[in-house]
C-alpha cells in the first residue's frame, strides 16, 4: 500500500475528468433531447434541458403533425423510428442467432474433431481476417444486387449470418480447453457429435458464447456501411441509416438538434441498456479480444 | 478403409497421445462428421469472403459500372490512379487522419492504463471509459456535431468563456481531420486502454518489487520497465487499431462528407463515392485492392517488430 502522495492525488483527479468527458456527451445527448428545439439556441450552455419537453421523441416517433413538428423546428418530412427500430432488432437478432450457432458449429469441428487439412483450413479462415472489408464489400453488393436482394432483409442479413473468422476463432479457443474425458465419457455412452455438441459443448460454453452473441449484436446494430449500400428503402432501414437520412433532411439554417439527438438517443438506448446489463461479462472479454 | 473408417470413433480422439502412430487406418478421422458441422460456416466463407477477394481483384483491372457486364481493360484503373490527384489527396488526408488519431489514442490508453492500474480496478471505471466503443460510430458522429458546432455547440461555448474566438470544428479545412480523428479518439481510447490494462496485469509483481528494491523512482520504472514489458501487448494494440483507423468512413459519412474542399475525403470514403454515386465500380475496386495491399504491408511490419519482440518477457 502506497501512502497518499501528490502524484496519486493528481491521478484521482485525471481519472475523474477522463470520466467527466467520457459521460458528458452522453449527458448532453439527454439534456438536448428533452430540449424545446426553437429555446435551445437562446441558450446554448444551459446545464439542464431548455423548456424540458417531449415534443422531438414524438416528432422523432411520428407522433407529431407535420405542421407540430415544423413549429418546433423539425423538418416535417416523415420519419418513423418505431420501424428503423424494428428494422434494427430483425437485423441484428437473426444476425446474431445465425452467425454464432454457426460459428460454434465450425468452431467444434476445428477444435474437437480430427481431420486431415484441419490446421490449414482454419489458417484459411483465419487469413480472412486480414483482407479489408472494402475490399470484398463492392462485389458482395454486385452479388446481392444479382441475386435481386437490394432492399430486402436477406440482402443486409447473409453476408454476416454463416460466421466470421473471428467468432470462430474466440468460440474455438474456448472449445479447445474442455477436457476431452468428458468427452470421451459421453461416447462410450453412446453419444454422437450432435448430442455431445448441444449437450455437452454447447452448455459448458455458455458463457462464452453469450459474450460472443453480446458482442455480435452490438456490432451489428452499430453497423453502418453494408446497410446504407443495401438497405436504403423505408420499409428495411435500420436505425444507424435513418440517423444519417435524418440528419441529411434536418433543416440547414436552425438544423433541428432537439430531434437529431433525440433520435440518436433511440438509436443508442438499446446498446446503452445491453451494456448496463452486461457491462461486467463485455468489459472483462476486451482482454481477449485484442491479444489474441 | 470403408470399414475402419466408421468404426466407433472413441480410439482416435485421444489426441495423439495414444501409442499407435497416425497411419492410414486413421487418416480421415472425423472427417465426415467435421464436413457437416463445417458446412454452414463454409458456404458463408466461400461466398461471401473468397469469391468476393478473387472477383475484386478481377474487378479492379475491368470498367464495371454495374449496368453491364465487367470490360477487361488491363491496368488503365491503375495508370489512372496514379494520375487521379483526388486519389492522392484521399491518401494523405487518410495517412493524416491515421497518424493524429493512433498517436493520440494509443499516448492517452497508456496514460488511462497506468492510472488505472495504480489507483483502482474497480469494473465500474473500466466499463464507463468502455462506453463510447459500445455505441455506433454514426451516433457518437452525431453527438460531437451537436457539441462541436460553431454557433450554439457546448463545445465553443466553453471555448468561449476562456477567451477563445470560435472555432469552425468541421468547416476549417485544417481543424475538420484533426476533429474527427479527435472524435474517433475518444470513441475508441477507452477500448485501447482496457487492451493495455490487460497487458499491464501481465506484467509479474516481482519485476516491480525488484525496482523498487533497487530505489528505482516512478518515472524511471514507467520507462525501463513498463513500456519495454509492454511492447507485445502495444505492437499488438496498434496492428488492431492501424488497421481500424484506416478503414475511416462512418464519422465521415454523416459529418463533412469529405468537405470542406476535399480535407476530409479519405480514401474508403472516395472508394464509396466511386463505387455508388458515381458507378465506377473497376476503378473503385482497384483503389480498394490497393488499400488492401498497404494494410497487408503495415500489418507485415509491425507483426514483424511484434516477432523481434518476443524475448522481451522471458
Amino acid at each position: 500500500m502506497r501512502r497518499m502522495s501528490v502524484g496519486r492525488t493528481v491521478c484521482w483527479v485525471l481519472l475523474f475528468v477522463l470520466l467527466i468527458v467520457t459521460l458528458f456527451p452522453f449527458y448532453w445527448m439527454l439534456r438536448t433531447a428533452f430540449s424545446d428545439n426553437t429555446q435551445l439556441p437562446g441558450h446554448p450552455s444551459s446545464l439542464l434541458p431548455v423548456e424540458s419537453t417531449l415534443g422531438a421523441f414524438k416528432r422523432v416517433l411520428g407522433l407529431a403533425t407535420i405542421e407540430e413538428a415544423q413549429a418546433q423546428g423539425g423538418s416535417g418530412a416523415a420519419v418513423n423510428f418505431w420501424l428503423y427500430l424494428r428494422n434494427s432488432l430483425v437485423v441484428a437478432t437473426v444476425t446474431t442467432v445465425c452467425q454464432v450457432f454457426f460459428s460454434a458449429m465450425a468452431a467444434y469441428a476445428f477444435a474437437r474433431l480430427r481431420w486431415p487439412g484441419r490446421d490449414k483450413v482454419f489458417a484459411l479462415f483465419l487469413a480472412a481476417l486480414m483482407v479489408p472489408p472494402i475490399f470484398t464489400t463492392l462485389p458482395n453488393f454486385v452479388l446481392i444486387k444479382n441475386l435481386g436482394l437490394l432492399n430486402s432483409f436477406a440482402g443486409i442479413i447473409l453476408p454476416g449470418a454463416f460466421m466470421t473468422p473471428f467468432a470462430i476463432f474466440f468460440l474455438r479457443q474456448f472449445f479447445l480447453g474442455i477436457n476431452r474425458e468428458l468427452e470421451e465419457a459421453a461416447m462410450i455412452d453412446g453419444a454422437g457429435h450432435r448430442r455431445i455438441f448441444f449437450g455437452l459443448i454447447i452448455p459448458m460454453s455458455a458463457a462464452p458464447i453469450a459474450t460472443l452473441a453480446i458482442l455480435t449484436y452490438i456490432n451489428s446494430w452499430n453497423d453502418y456501411f453494408w446497410p446504407l449500400l443495401v438497405g436504403q428503402q423505408e420499409n428495411v432501414r435500420v436505425l444507424t441509416v435513418a440517423l444519417g437520412v435524418f440528419r441529411s433532411q434536418t433543416p440547414q439554417g436552425g438544423p433541428d438538434w432537439a430531434g437529431l439527438m433525440a433520435a440518436t438517443l433511440i438509436a443508442a438506448l438499446p446498446m446503452i441498456i445491453l451494456f448496463l446489463a452486461f457491462a461486467k461479462r463485455i468489459t472483462n472479454s476486451i482482454g481477449f479480444s485484442g491479444i489474441k | 478403409m470403408t470399414a475402419t473408417t466408421n468404426a466407433p470413433p472413441t480410439r482416435k480422439r485421444s489426441h495423439g497421445e495414444s501409442a499407435a502412430p497416425p497411419g492410414k487406418r486413421r487418416s480421415l478421422g472425423d472427417l465426415k462428421v467435421a464436413m457437416i458441422f463445417l458446412a454452414p460456416a463454409t458456404l458463408g466463407f466461400v461466398v461471401f469472403y473468397i469469391w468476393p477477394t478473387l472477383r475484386g481483384a478481377y474487378l479492379s483491372f475491368t470498367e464495371y459500372s454495374l449496368l453491364s457486364a465487367p470490360k477487361f481493360n488491363g491496368l488503365a484503373n491503375y495508370e489512372r490512379m496514379v494520375q487521379d490527384s483526388f486519389f492522392w489527396n484521399a491518401l494523405v488526408v487518410t495517412v493524416e487522419y491515421v497518424v493524429i488519431n493512433i498517436g493520440v489514442q494509443t499516448v492517452l490508453a497508456v496514460a488511462i492504463a497506468m492510472v488505472m492500474y495504480r489507483l483502482t480496478k474497480s469494473i465500474t471505471v473500466r466499463a464507463i471509459i468502455l462506453a463510447p466503443y459500445l455505441v455506433a460510430n454514426v451516433v457518437v458522429a452525431l453527438v460531437w456535431y451537436w457539441m462541436l458546432d460553431f454557433q450554439v455547440g457546448i463545445v465553443n461555448q466553453g471555448l468561449g468563456w476562456l477567451g477563445i474566438d470560435p472555432v469552425a470544428f468541421f468547416g476549417d479545412s485544417h481543424w475538420a481531420i484533426p476533429t474527427v480523428a479527435g472524435i474517433n479518439v475518444w470513441r475508441h481510447m477507452g477500448y485501447t486502454a482496457l487492451l493495455v490494462f490487460a497487458g499491464l496485469q501481465m506484467i509479474p509483481a516481482y519485476v516491480y518489487e525488484a525496482a523498487e528494491v533497487d530505489g528505482s523512482t516512478e518515472w524511471k520504472t514507467f520507462w525501463r520497465i513498463t513500456l519495454p514489458l509492454l511492447r507485445p501487448v502495444l505492437v499488438m494494440v496498434l496492428v488492431v487499431t492501424m488497421i481500424g483507423s484506416f478503414q475511416i468512413f462512418d464519422t465521415v459519412a454523416v459529418t463533412t462528407q469529405g468537405g470542406p474542399i476535399n480535407a476530409t475525403r479519405v480514401i474508403y470514403y472516395y472508394i464509396y463515392e466511386r463505387a455508388f454515386t458515381r458507378f465506377d465500380f473497376g476503378y473503385a475496386s482497384a483503389m480498394a485492392l490497393v488499400l488492401f495491399a498497404i494494410l497487408a504491408i503495415v500489418s507485415l511490419v509491425q507483426l514483424r517488430l511484434l516477432r523481434a519482440k518476443e524475448s522481451d518477457l522471458a
